[in-house]
């Protein structure tokens, strides 16, 4: 029997699922279309027959079921609850903002909001601008959450059990271009700890910080460059919030410069914490050139292909950007 | 009504009050800072309500929340430090007024938000529900919460996955200053309970008894049958929105009218006429109440403020 299967994304978020629900009898999962359609991007599959009472189709209400969430958290359920699009936090935004990650703060500690929120993220579907955004940056302006953002199946499982077994809300953005790539997964159980960057690639000449799907365009990027003789580390952040600081500022010192990665929109995009971040640390001494950043066009998500491409950072600019801060 | 049933009633709605009195006070003083909002008048909606309840059922109340935070048997000393900031109080000076909780005692929470705590709440009886335990849960709101869209994914909710939750409507008749007949059509809220097949009573919300038989008959029905209900508990708020109410809005002869309805004076009316209780015996529960206030407001005052440096200690959970 091998001790490693080759799975996809989608799998692996179900696998974390599953595992997590026969090993704990408060987790259950609800959301619209989690059932019997077997998830809008079909993540959830049979599960509905698996736990015919845990899985749960709910109205189109994401207030009013993600309220449900958090109150059912609060009396010491653990519910996974999917939204659909990640847009559509927008129609429980309060929840989000002002319920979940502040009912613990708020009450003295006394209360806990044991909830992952699992919602698809991102572009490349042809969706357009209301279906296709990365909203991660908002989430992290909001202390009390934690934002996790997976780029293989292996981080996605280990993650996504983690963040079941959390104490806090825990938005979990899925890059729905990501749910049919595969990745090797072994079989053994295994979590991997929130809050931990992955060096996806040791390199000593430029640091690219980024996560989700742009950490494979940087991984392909550094290949094209490795090439052309020019060492790159790709760091994945994995989670934002919080965020493994420590992690970027040590390869910082390495490789003395730094490129930050992201599909999200530039401006007011996590880049900036992260630049901000190197640039109040030690690390700040030891850069030979400027911080730079690549996130998509200040734009809303365009639809025609060519637009919702070209608006993105790709592997031809994260090469031009690395040789520009190298060169 | 039997005797301590009366007596009770009314020993929280004088502890509400003078709970009130005293925030008021000490907030004119400066030694309350923030804002508060008081409910002055509704204490028979709060009382009735959560003496109905047992400790199990889960609260979630409104910015107005006091009252009914006593009434479910929070530690008032605990809470009266909280208003004054102090790290002894019961979210330890992080939460004050408008987030008054203890878990221990079912107060999941005033809100300052309006209308979000009716889903929480369907959450909580849905918990409840799961583990089979026999417990409800109540979600305060007021009569301006049923125009937010919450009201009616909430509504919908409970009635179609059959979760034991009561919503409570406490119709004071104002959103902060706009008069309910303002923003909607049909005044009468019990209706809007009709598309969701939820059964709805409405209750003078003055009359603590009516209250709490209304809201004890409720929670049997809502437990033998599982299915969601609303109360309707029509009141008056003599004290103004907050600190900022210039009541502009409002007469004073309407003020003075809902005054002669003030929920405590009838609750001892009634018992005298019914002879539940001497003029002595109420006077004695004057007293009390007055004196574990006075120490409650002592105790806030001699305990020390929370510590900057622990901030981050309740941001995350371990």
């Amino acid at each position: 029997m091998s001790t490693q299967n080759e799975i996809t994304y989608a799998q692996a978020v179900r696998e974390a699922m599953c595992e997590e629900m026969r090993r704990d009898k408060n987790v259950f999962l609800m959301g619209e279309d989690v059932g019997v359609y077997r998830g809008a991007f079909g993540v959830t599959q049979d599960m509905y027959l698996q736990f015919p009472d845990r899985v749960i189709d709910t109205p189109i209400s994401e207030a009013g079921f993600v309220g449900c969430a958090i109150g059912a958290a609060v009396e010491g359920m653990r519910p996974i609850v999917e939204i659909m699009f990640s847009d559509f936090m927008s129609v429980c935004w309060d929840m989000l903002l002002n319920q979940a990650p502040k009912m613990h703060f708020m009450f003295g500690g006394k209360v806990s909001v044991p909830m992952v929120l699992r919602t698809a993220s991102g572009c490349g579907t042809g969706a357009a601008a209301q279906h296709s955004q990365s909203l991660e940056a908002m989430l992290c302006h909001i202390p009390g959450l934690k934002v996790v953002v997976p780029s293989t199946p292996y981080d996605a499982k280990g993650l996504l059990k983690s963040a079941i077994r959390d104490n806090n809300p825990v938005i979990f953005l899925e890059q729905k271009l990501l749910y049919r790539t595969k990745g090797i997964v072994p079989e053994r159980e295994y979590t991997i700890p929130l809050g931990k960057a992955d060096i996806k690639r040791p390199g000593t000449d430029c640091t690219i910080v980024t996560y989700g799907r742009m950490t494979h365009f940087c991984l392909r990027a550094a290949e094209t460059l490795a090439r052309e003789g020019i060492s790159v580390e790709v760091i994945d952040l994995r989670t934002l919030l919080p965020m493994d600081k420590n992690a970027i500022v040590e390869s910082v010192k390495k490789t003395k410069h730094i490129l930050i990665v992201h599909e999200a929109v530039k401006t007011g995009g996590i880049g900036g914490e992260i630049a901000a971040s190197v640039a109040e640390s030690e690390a700040f001494y030891y850069l030979d050139a400027p911080i730079r950043r690549l996130g998509a066009e200040d734009t809303p998500v365009p639809f025609s292909p060519v637009l919702e491409k070209g608006v993105l950072p790709d592997e031809d600019k994260i090469c031009a950007a690395v040789r520009e801060e190298v060169g | 009504m039997d005797k301590k049933l009366a007596l009770d009633l009314l020993e929280k709605m004088l502890l509400a009050r003078k709970f009130e009195e005293n925030v008021q006070y000490y907030f004119s003083l400066g030694m309350i800072h923030g804002t508060t909002h008081l409910g002055i008048g509704e204490e028979a909606t709060a009382v009735g309500t959560c003496l109905a309840l047992e400790k199990d059922d889960d609260m979630f109340a409104t910015h107005r929340g006091h009252s009914a935070a006593v009434a479910k048997g929070i530690d008032l000393n605990g809470m009266m430090a909280e208003i004054f900031g102090k790290v002894t109080g019961v979210c330890k000076g992080r939460g004050g007024s408008m987030h008054i909780a203890d878990k221990d005692v079912g107060v999941l929470g005033a809100n300052g938000i309006v209308g979000p705590s009716m889903a929480l709440a369907c959450g909580a009886a849905f918990a409840h529900k799961r583990r089979g335990d026999r417990a409800i849960a109540v979600s305060f709101f007021g009569d301006g919460a049923t125009n937010e869209g919450i009201f009616h994914e909430a509504m919908n909710l409970a009635s179609v996955w059959r979760l034991p939750v009561m919503f409570v409507c406490t119709n004071n008749l104002y959103g902060m200053s706009t008069h309910i007949s303002r923003v909607m059509k049909n005044t009468n809220l019990a209706d809007r309970a009709i598309p969701y097949g939820i059964e709805a009573v409405t209750v003078d919300g003055n009359d603590a008894e009516a209250v709490y038989d209304t809201v004890s008959a409720a929670r049997e029905k809502i437990l033998s049958t599982g299915d969601p209900m609303m109360i309707v508990e029509n009141t008056y708020r003599i004290s103004g929105h907050s600190k900022s109410d210039g009541n502009q809005y409002r007469t004073k002869e309407e003020i003075a009218e809902w005054k002669k309805r003030d929920p405590i004076l009838l609750h001892k009316q009634k018992l005298i006429e019914r002879g539940l209780a001497t003029a002595a015996e109420i006077e004695a529960l004057e007293e009390a109440t007055t004196e574990q206030l006075e120490r409650a407001v002592k105790y806030a005052i001699d305990s020390p403020y929370p510590k900057v440096e622990d901030i981050y200690e309740d941001v995350y959970a371990e």
